[in-house]
């Protein structure tokens, strides 16, 4: 079991033709993802080999779906276009849209979270590495020979920290690992993922990574509080950040006293989270938790 | 800044006064004669809290204003230089209050806030009073019309008066809003003056760095270079994202996230070596090639600050021999300008090979460490030697 890609998982690919497209669609080919096709009406009724598979192009998300019976997209498309490639792919109830895409303008992000309300796509990112459940199927750029399965379940803002941290932990390995993103709006949360995590009959344990910005940490630490029994370990980057300064994630600024590391730390170890303080540390927690299970 | 977001408040048909922005005492003095009158001569840095910090003053008289200028301009705010200062006409208010749209991270949707208490002390309100200070939500897809326009100025309470003023203002505001892909649209005061007109006094935009990169070019125009730190000019100018610090560790990684992991374990590290710290915060990104890496290196080695750099890479979607041999590019490029030790830690896609790559080239600057802990305390033992 993993939470929202398993082997069932048939993935297209919107942008799959262009370069970081092509590029990634053959690395989900050749980490035995099922790829079945991708999107770009221009050159519909094409096929691409990609890793050695030929991928069909369709017009559309809806008819991809259709001919394919895919139930993920992973969207190259560029920042420009992401707003539209999201909204088709939400127009056509995909189950899963996962956006890799970096440079998303905030307010086209806002028009598609506010479109999704009352649709059935769950959207993960944008900005984000995307979905990996190892052994089972991968959605996104996250390398697969980092770790393989296992017992826990990580949930992170930060693309590099997740697979420094899969690597740290690669002795025990992972049920799925998710790359949320770190912009200021993004489609599912720490919550969603801790929610779907509690839920997983074969996740053990959690892995929760956060950075400075915004209070996502602090809400989810509410809710591991009140709904969360699995064990959790957290991890927050930017302790030494300095204040009012962008540190590249369009998230990971501090303004004023709420969004510090410290603030996040605190509210996470109020809710019963060990939280460490450098990812080896993090990573020894959590093996600390494994072994006693 | 106040004078550029009052460009924008004008571009849209906000009533606003743009006042004359200069750089010199002399240019302040001709301003406020040109204007005419009371002047107020205001500095210009992008940090609140000018006023406290005597860098808004009342001008009787164009000596007065050069006077003023004199001392504002080269004055520190929040560690900020001014470089200009703001001439406008002195409109002082009848009454002050607060405006703004902005970006609601936690409803991942938008935010008015309003109220007719507030003017410049709407934080104190907010504490003592905080019904006064209306939150009124916007749904992305829909914005601000003329009904919902109506319903924030009923709803804030604003005098009977300024009703149809206020209502059209606010519709401008939101045409600020999402015109220019502004994340905060403030004014603070919203001025209600003589004869019952309403006024953007003051004002704060920021902009969506990623909009205006996909569609505004004309942005481009606001971005304030003399304000930055020189590095980060530098740094910019190679498209580097890159901020100074203030330590003697140089930081190089990929990806913003773990860049600011390293910078936590190297300042903890660093608290075994004599107190040594970061000296920058550089993500180069997923596509390390040895041009990126020597721009990188180039802007990190010309900090006087730095003793010794870290370069932590954990090859994700770039494998390791091309970071290695990029580390290995950019020494070349950089010659005898790469004076000082680099620690490496390389994990991840391939890197074997890029370990390989680095044992190789045996640069007497180089030493390579497994792992990012060890890393970190050898480049912070270096740093203190």
């Amino acid at each position: 079991m993993a939470i929202y890609l398993n082997s069932d998982s048939k993935i297209i690919v919107q942008g799959m033709t262009g370069g970081m497209g092509a590029k990634h669609t053959t690395l989900m080919v050749e980490s035995g993802a099922d790829i079945v096709g991708g999107v770009n009406a221009r050159k519909a009724g094409t096929t691409v080999n990609l890793g050695g598979k030929d991928l069909p192009v369709f017009a559309d998300v809806a008819q991809a779906m259709k001919e394919t019976g895919a139930n993920v997209s992973v969207a190259f498309v560029p920042p420009a276009f992401t707003k539209d490639a999201c909204i088709e792919a939400i127009d056509a109830e995909i189950p899963l849209l996962v956006v890799i895409t970096e440079g998303v303008p905030v307010q086209d992000s806002a028009e598609v979270w506010a479109y999704l309300d009352g649709k059935s796509t769950r959207m993960i990112g944008p900005n984000c590495p995307g979905i990996i459940s190892p052994g089972l199927s991968l959605a996104g750029i996250t390398p697969h020979t980092i770790a393989g399965a296992g017992p826990i379940g990580l949930v992170s803002k930060s693309g590099t920290l997740t697979y420094q941290m899969m690597h740290e932990l690669r002795d025990f390995g992972f049920t799925t690992a998710i790359g949320i993103g770190g912009d200021p709006v993004i489609g599912t949360t720490h919550i969603d993922a801790l929610e779907a995590f509690e839920n997983d009959p074969d996740t053990k344990a959690i892995v929760m990574i956060g950075e400075i910005g915004g209070d996502a940490e602090e809400r989810a630490a509410a809710y591991i509080k009140d709904h969360v029994t699995k064990p959790v370990v957290g991890y927050v980057a930017g302790f030494t950040a300095p204040e009012g300064k962008t540190m590249g994630h369009a998230g990971a600024i501090v303004s004023g006293s709420s969004g510090t590391a410290q603030a996040k730390k605190e509210a996470l170890e109020a809710a019963g989270v060990r939280v460490g303080k450098t990812p080896s540390e993090t990573a020894e927690l959590m093996r600390a938790i494994l072994k006693e299970l | 800044m106040e004078y550029q977001a009052k460009e924008l408040f004008a571009k849209h048909g906000v009533a606003t006064t743009l006042g004359v922005v200069v750089e010199t005492a002399e240019d302040a003095r001709a301003a406020a004669e040109q204007l005419g009158g009371v002047t107020v001569v205001k500095a210009q840095v992008k940090a609140g809290g000018r006023g406290k910090a005597g860098g808004v003053k009342l001008a009787k008289t164009p000596d007065e204003a050069f006077e003023h200028a004199s001392a504002i301009l080269g004055m520190e705010i929040k560690g900020l230089t001014v470089n200009r200062v703001l001439i406008t006409p002195a409109t002082p208010p009848v009454e002050e209050y607060y405006f703004s749209f902005l970006l609601d991270r936690s409803n991942r949707s938008y935010l008015c806030i309003a109220s007719v208490e507030g003017g410049v002390e709407i934080e104190e309100v907010a504490k003592t009073n905080p019904e006064a200070v209306r939150q009124i939500p916007i749904n992305a897809l829909v914005g601000v019309d003329a009904a919902k326009a109506a319903e924030i100025v009923d709803d804030a309470k604003f005098p009977a008066a300024l009703r149809d003023q206020a209502i059209e203002m606010v519709q401008k505001l939101w045409e600020v809003f999402v015109e220019e892909d502004a994340t905060l649209v403030e004014v603070n005061p919203l001025a209600r003056l003589e004869g019952d007109r309403l006024e953007a006094l003051d004002g704060k935009v920021s902009l969506d760095d990623n909009a205006s990169e996909v569609r505004h070019e004309d942005h481009e125009e606001f971005v304030i270079r003399d304000e930055a730190d020189p590095l980060e000019a530098k740094a910019k100018d190679l498209g580097l994202n890159y901020v100074k610090l203030d330590g003697e560790i140089g930081i190089i990684g990929n990806g913003a996230g773990l860049v600011m992991s390293t910078l936590d374990v190297v300042a903890y590290a660093g608290e075994n070596h004599g107190g040594v710290k970061p000296a920058n915060f550089l993500d180069i990104g997923g596509g390390a090639n040895a041009q990126v890496m020597a721009n990188g290196l180039d802007v990190i080695l010309n900090d006087p600050q730095v003793k010794a750099v870290f370069v932590n890479v954990f090859g994700g979607i770039t494998a390791c021999d091309e970071v290695a041999n990029g580390i290995v590019g950019a020494l070349e490029i950089l010659g005898d300008g790469a004076s000082k030790p680099l620690v490496v830690r390389l994990d991840g896609n391939n890197v074997e090979e890029g370990r390989r790559i680095l044992n190789e080239a045996n640069h007497p600057l180089v030493t390579l460490v497994a792992t990012m802990d060890g890393a970190a305390d050898k480049v912070a033992e270096l740093a203190n030697a």
